[in-house]
């Protein structure tokens, strides 16, 4: 009995390490290339400065972060042994693995850690991951302490996936810190700690990756290279992975090619691997300007707007049903929170009470911006669908990006159709949208303009609490206001989908997608 | 000495010509509201407002309009086009890599539709009626009615998936390693389906205009002089009708290399062409303005050098052209 326990326990630990992806039945094999696609060129392959999902990918190659992610959210053992949070949640202890090397060969000790969260905290975007670390203190070569200004939990997926890259301080330490996202090594001559080592990466053709042989996990990684060929046109990908040349690829989101792809033999195409990513479509309302700032109206306009008309006919059944700011995979997704099924005559009751009565078949006109041109069928659609209750819609089209960015800093819209990614925590990439000391600061911030003191000390709270059980109550909480008072209404996720054919085993469908190391990704014979 | 006086008058128009296009390109990417800080924090998925500051810092994006255009212009003129901000790589070097990419493109492309368009154009002068002229129209006039991204994707299906017998996308196979034939090999497997592509549209002009002015010339009286001579009629076509019919579609072949260069950019979307096009339209999305600038500017020597080529090419066909007693 004692024994079978022992047996138990081991292979329920050997199966935590092997499933990323899925349930591996087959023995991986070593060797062979993987050809896999990026869908637009990369800016900058060192992750430690430069965010996004491009980066992600190559970037969690090149370097290993302190942890990793298994399909239910508990966070593993990478280039950290073990890790301890102190009692107090001020100090995290990262004991880093002995024999870890960096691609040159020299060892990646505590010292690296302590300048690679440096130059996070100067360089990458995502402020709050690390801004309630103080100092890291280094007692010994394999021991690197955080010491916080505050309790921290979102530190832990911080502390994963591409969001905290460990460079080598004798690369990157000879330039002043904010200049890192500049470094000529960046791209070319890369020294990372993953494993994988860069052969070369040549813009607007692709990024050719190596097996590093030094990698602190034996035997792995299990492929020999990966070629990452950057291919922009949907359609060309899509060709591709038909005929074979390409082996597997990420973020597809175009429906209609997606339900092609769907129906190739020794395809495979799926939406998991896009948790903790977190993308979700919304429209947003901006909520300090005319109608819009009555919380009647955002209602009317939800009740308006049918979702299963976006999720069904524009994405074709590609997208899920997301109804807070949330992602649905997440552990903090709350899904019992007012929803608003098509309903016109509630969405002309509430328009009526909020002082907007019908005059010859209209009741005010709005504008909806959209910042690219995939969102046009739903702006179209909101257009249409809002004339039902007298509410006239002006489309406005923004030339490109900067243009719709623009508008969005500065709140200078209605509505607009809008897509944005949790990245890990909520801390991360959810409360900006809501935070009232984050309103109308750049695009992505809080640019509804929406503010609600509870929510402000929901998400304070949330912050700095330890215990997972509280915070997903308070979160639960959160989700329930955001859902009442629609600051955005929430109607999907983005349908993002991983492909890749039957000759890729363990393909990266944790959470983290292909944003982690694929070091376990193997090609079958 | 007449053909040095002819360079230089052209080389001065080329400098004004080129002053003209950055400055009024950097006006008009000016402005556009919102700019590269935006892209590079969309990049990232999003950033905050300090560090949109301190981009638009790190890359004198803050400094008034005159002084930026000032230091940029000033950069030109020491021969500097500047760092792209969207890539982190001198624009010179960037486009350096890309441009040999366009120019195979390009020059194949225009090549093949020239010979191509000019033997078709050749066939049906002779039987303007016959089936063999209606063909060459109807098969012209298609190429150069659709849209190159759509024959682009459906080369892409015939040839790359139903018979695979070309690659997808693409300048090179990375996996492919050989000396420099076999390289050269795979660039040509690869360069097929775009130049096809890029050629389809101009084929059409070309033997459209071959067509017309072969029909012309065979019409003409020294063309009646060589049939009563008693000269085949494939003597009396290519020996001496060719080589007048053709100097007008020269002439045309320089004027539309701009269009060939834009067409360019298009084909390059649809097969991932590693060249300028990729380049330029990326550099727009992402408001990289030194980036577009610079294409723009190799993009109009490029036009210059093509056009000086044509002059010559004429010169060898026609020894009229140049002024020569």
């Amino acid at each position: 009995m004692k024994h079978l326990m022992k047996g138990l326990v081991a292979s329920a630990a050997l199966a935590g390490v092997l499933a990323v992806g899925q349930a591996a039945a087959e023995e991986p094999v070593r060797g062979g290339t993987l050809v896999t696609v990026l869908g637009s060129n990369v800016r900058n392959l060192n992750s430690a400065v430069q965010s996004g999902i491009v980066t992600g990918f190559p970037g969690a190659q090149l370097f290993a972060s302190p942890l990793r992610y298994d399909e239910d959210w508990t966070p593993q053992p990478y280039l950290a042994e073990t890790w301890e949070v102190s009692e107090d949640g001020l100090s995290v202890t990262l004991n880093l693995v002995q024999n870890a090397k960096f691609h040159d060969g020299t060892p990646i000790t505590s010292e690296d850690v302590a300048f690679s969260v440096e130059v996070i905290k100067a360089n990458h975007p995502f402020k709050s991951m690390f801004a309630p670390v103080e100092s890291v203190e280094t007692p010994d070569e394999h021991t690197a302490i955080l010491k916080l200004s505050k309790p921290h939990p979102a530190l832990m997926l911080a502390m994963s996936g591409q969001l905290m890259s460990i460079l080598p301080k004798h690369i990157y330490g000879d330039v002043p810190i904010e200049e890192v996202k500049t470094h000529p090594r960046n791209n070319e001559g890369t020294v990372g700690s993953g494993p994988f080592k860069l052969v070369e990466y040549k813009s607007g053709e692709h990024v050719i990756l190596e097996r590093f042989d030094d990698f602190f996990i034996d035997g792995r990684p299990y492929l020999d290279r990966i070629v990452m060929r950057i291919i922009t046109d949907p359609a060309a990908r899509a060709i591709a992975y038909e005929n074979g040349e390409l082996h597997m690829g990420a973020f597809e989101s175009l429906p209609r090619i997606i339900n092609r792809l769907k129906g190739v033999d020794g395809l495979t195409v799926t939406p998991e691997g896009y948790g903790a990513i977190g993308p979700l479509d919304w429209l947003a309302m901006n909520t300090q300007k005319g109608p819009l700032a009555d919380v009647r109206v955002r209602q009317a306009i939800a009740y308006a707007v049918d979702k299963n008309f976006i999720q069904n006919a524009l994405m074709q059944g590609t997208a899920a049903d997301s109804r807070t700011g949330i992602h649905p995979d997440s552990p903090f997704y709350n899904a019992n929170v007012p929803t608003y099924d098509l309903d016109l005559d509630k969405a002309n009751a509430l328009l009526d009470e909020a002082g907007f009565p019908m005059q010859d078949g209209k009741r005010f006109d709005l504008t909806i911006d959209f910042g690219w041109p995939g969102v046009k069928p739903q702006v179209e659609y909101v257009k249409a669908a809002l004339k039902k209750v007298g509410i006239e819609v002006e489309v406005r089209a923004s030339a490109d990006f900067p243009t719709w960015a623009k508008r969005m800093g500065e709140m200078d819209f209605d509505m607009s159709w809008d897509t944005v990614f949790n990245w890990g925590d909520p801390v991360i990439g959810v409360h900006r949208t809501y935070d009232s000391t984050n309103i109308g600061k750049g695009v992505w911030s809080n640019t509804q303009g929406y503010s609600n003191a509870r929510v402000d000390e929901l998400m304070a709270m949330a912050a700095v609490e330890s215990d997972p059980e509280k915070r997903k109550e308070l979160y639960a909480e959160f989700q329930e206001i955001i859902a009442t008072e629609l600051p955005v209404y929430h109607t999907n996720t983005l349908p993002y989908h991983t492909v890749y054919s039957d000759k890729v085993g363990n393909p990266p469908l944790g959470i983290w997608g292909t944003s982690t190391p694929i070091d376990m990704t193997y090609l079958k014979e | 000495m007449n053909v040095l006086r002819t360079f230089l008058v052209r080389a001065g128009y080329a400098v004004v010509l080129l002053t003209a296009v950055l400055v009024l390109n950097f006006s008009l990417m000016h402005l556009a509201p919102g700019d590269v800080a935006d892209t590079i924090s969309q990049s990232m998925g999003g950033a905050d407002q300090e560090l949109l500051d301190q981009i638009r810092a790190d890359y004198g994006l803050d400094q008034p309009f005159l002084v930026q255009l000032g230091r940029y212009v000033g950069g030109v003129l020491q021969a500097d086009l500047g760092f792209s901000f969207f890539y982190n790589e001198p624009v010179t070097k960037l486009i350096l890599e890309r441009l040999p990419a366009t120019l195979l493109l390009v020059f194949s492309a225009q090549i093949l539709a020239l010979i191509v368009g000019v033997v078709l154009g050749v066939i049906s002068a002779q039987k303007p009626n016959g089936i063999a002229s209606y063909l060459v129209t109807f098969t012209a006039l298609f190429g150069y009615s659709a849209p190159v991204f759509w024959t682009g994707i459906l080369l892409l299906i015939a040839f790359s998936l139903q018979i695979p017998i070309f690659p997808v996308a693409g300048m090179r196979d990375v996996t492919v390693d050989g000396n420099f034939w076999v390289e050269a090999a795979d660039i040509a497997r690869h360069l097929v389906l775009p130049m096809i592509t890029l050629a389809s549209v101009f084929l059409a002009l070309y033997s459209r205009l071959a067509r017309a002015s072969m029909m012309e010339v065979l019409g003409s009286d020294y063309v009646r002089t060589a049939k009563a001579k008693g000269l085949s009629p494939r003597e009396v076509v290519y020996k001496h009708a060719l080589k007048n019919a053709v100097s007008p579609v020269i002439t045309l072949a320089g004027l539309q290399f701009s269009a060939v260069i834009s067409g360019a950019v298009l084909v390059e979307a649809v097969f991932s062409w590693p060249g300028l096009g990729t380049l330029a339209f990326q550099s727009i999305i992402a408001r990289d303005t030194p980036t577009i600038l610079g294409i723009l500017f190799f993009s109009a020597l490029v036009v210059i050098v093509g056009n000086l080529l044509t002059d010559l090419a004429l010169r060898l066909v026609d020894p009229r052209v140049g002024g020569r007693k």
